[in-house]
């Protein structure tokens, strides 16, 4: 079953790559009509973690089975920058654990898409996330789990840069690091703007790779863009043995609509109806859903 | 406190975390899922045995009570049963973001032990009592809250805890207690036993305030009042019928709880009654104060919350004089 899922893409398959960037883009549109429809969302870094998603869930990394969601062996990937839900449901459900026509009633009354995951409505979801800095504990603890069970699944936790900001993350990297557990690799959307500003004017993250490293993990850095990058990384993990691995993705708040690329404010903005037809075209989907 | 042996045939004081560490680890030798996370609080937690036997599900992620329990959530994600141990004032009050979306909203199978609780820790002043906890946790959905009254219901309600699936608090006190229950007693989630009849007044109690309150029976049986004596344990889910019945069937209800006087036991049962049977009511615990230095035991006794005190305000509901002083 499930390990028919993990393809042995290489990077030099060119055409799996411009799959995937199809594919990324596909998740982009979706997620900026289900925030246009919705009226609420988080635009700019649906963007900027739309390839990362994308890579893991249709790239073939993650050992999941979308017809048994709760496969006891499966990896894990857990969405700890849970605002950015809507390329994060698009994901789940372009890779089958939900038929897309859901996704349409995002934040609507009753939705099972809340703004925020929650793993007891809809299949795929590891963690109720939103509030930052829950996704790193928990992940450590399936991590954990694995080694407990003799188990050989791998745990992958997606955050955001100005996520790193809430102390839980580094509470849980002194345990990760602890334990060595090579097991969990964190990913960093490293797009450097939160809700208020470039992170770097809030609180400066610079050497940003040297803190993780100092915090006992094996760092690489990729272009969070580039599908073959991402590949090579996650086909690459652990990164070293014996050691949790962190892959700081470097990436573009709003990527790939020209308007929302890196500036603060479509954070959490909100495409209008002549917006969103610009995306379609810019993001070259116009013969998509 | 004047309890004699007649009244109480085991009246030997004893720890609970002792039942509490001692029926983890028979249950980690039972079921290879029960495991153990802590952040530094080996000793305080009583785990340094069941450290040394099973090491493998033994994680101490340090002084990191956020972490902690969200380890805790990922380790139920992993099919683990983690029981999260750690001194109730930090373990509720640090994590509490994490005990609310982690294993509350995620309905996460994760047991938390809050040991120590109340006012334990009493000479080392607020930062370290926790008499907020019951007000937190209870209001928490999904969150089922115990709070056993002696070793015997310490170890029914960790057994109870790894059948349960769900999350739930235990708060398990370090002030010694005496047995409140015969051998052969059976602890039930949503199950209030009654453990002295009586129809005057009724007593409603929980953790260290239960042999108080049945002590504070035998005050008032004294003077002729019959009290009925309810273990609440159980406080989410609570024993509606158990509370009704009291309720109906006395001229009063005195709740006492090692605990802030607003939110937690009385709370619960004053939100309870004046739904469906408004009763006469005395709430017992701490009044809105964060609580001086001293022993656990001066404490209690500065704040009423001894089986005299119990004894006076069942005296007062009824419209009595109070108790004299033992």
């Amino acid at each position: 079953m499930s390990g028919a899922n993990t393809s042995s893409l290489l990077p030099s398959q060119a055409g799996e790559i411009e799959r995937l960037q199809r594919l990324a883009n596909r998740i982009r549109y979706s997620a900026m009509s289900m925030t246009h429809h919705s009226g609420m969302g988080h635009t700019g870094g649906d963007l900027s973690s739309s390839d990362i998603l994308a890579t893991l869930y249709l790239g073939g990394v993650l050992r999941v089975d979308p017809q048994h969601p709760g496969w006891p062996q499966r990896d894990r990937f857990i969405m700890s920058k849970g605002h950015c839900s809507a390329a994060f449901y698009s994901t789940l459900a372009f890779r089958g654990f939900f038929p897309t026509e859901l996704l349409s009633t995002f934040m609507e009354p009753l939705s099972k898409l809340n703004g925020h995951p929650d793993r007891n409505k809809l299949p795929g979801v590891e963690a109720n996330t939103g509030p930052l800095g829950h996704g790193l504990p928990i992940g450590v603890g399936c991590a954990l789990a694995a080694r407990m069970r003799n188990e050989t699944w791998r745990v992958f936790v997606l955050v955001g840069d100005g996520e790193l900001q809430e102390g839980s993350n580094w509470e849980a990297a002194m345990t990760a690091q602890h334990y060595g557990l090579d097991n969990l690799i964190v990913i960093v959307d490293r797009n450097r703007i939160q809700q208020g500003d470039f992170t770097e004017n809030i609180s400066r993250t610079a050497s940003l790779g040297d803190r993780w490293s100092a915090f006992g993990f094996a760092v690489a850095e990729a272009d969070g863009h580039n599908h073959a990058a991402l590949v090579e990384r996650f086909a690459g993990i652990p990164i070293e043995a014996g050691k949790p691995s962190c892959i700081i993705a470097s990436t573009v708040k709003g990527k790939g609509v020209s308007f929302a690329e890196n500036r603060p404010a479509w954070h959490h903005g909100v495409p209008t109806k002549e917006q969103l037809a610009a995306a379609r075209v810019e993001l070259g989907v116009e013969g998509e859903e | 406190m004047s309890v004699s042996a007649e009244q109480q045939p085991d009246i030997q004081l004893r720890d609970c975390r002792d039942a509490y560490a001692q029926t983890l680890e028979s249950m980690a030798e039972e079921d290879a899922r029960v495991c153990a996370v802590v952040n530094d609080s080996v000793s305080s937690t009583k785990l340094k045995n069941f450290s040394a036997r099973f090491p493998e599900r033994f994680v101490n992620v340090g002084i990191a009570e956020q972490n902690m329990v969200g380890v805790g959530a990922g380790l139920a994600n992993g099919g683990m049963v983690p029981f999260v141990c750690g001194a109730s004032c930090f373990l509720t009050a640090r994590a509490m973001e994490q005990v609310k979306v982690d294993l509350g909203y995620s309905n996460s199978n994760v047991k938390l032990c809050g040991m120590s609780s109340g006012m334990a820790y009493g000479e080392l002043g607020p930062t370290h009592h926790s008499i907020e906890d019951l007000a937190w946790t209870r209001i928490i959905p999904n969150l089922s809250v115990i709070v056993p009254a002696d070793p015997l219901e310490t170890a029914q309600a960790m057994r109870c805890a790894l059948a349960h699936q769900g999350p739930m608090f235990l708060r398990i006190s370090r002030m010694p207690v005496p047995s409140v229950h015969a051998a052969g007693y059976t602890f039930e989630p949503g199950k209030a036993p009654i453990l002295r009849q009586g129809d005057d007044v009724a007593l409603l109690a929980n953790g260290v305030m239960v042999w108080r309150a049945l002590a504070a029976a035998e005050m008032l049986a004294a003077r002729g009042v019959e009290a009925r004596v309810v273990n609440m344990s159980s406080m989410k889910p609570m024993d509606v019928d158990a509370v009704l019945d009291a309720a109906r069937a006395t001229r009063g209800i005195v709740t006492a709880e090692e605990a802030l006087a607003t939110g937690g036991l009385g709370g619960a049962v004053a939100e309870l009654l004046a739904l469906h049977h408004p009763a006469r009511m005395r709430i017992l615990g701490v009044p809105g104060v964060f609580a001086p230095t001293g022993s656990a035991e001066f404490l209690l006794e500065h704040f009423g919350l001894t089986a005299q005190g119990i004894c006076s305000a069942a005296l007062e509901l009824l419209g009595e004089k109070g108790c004299a002083t033992a």
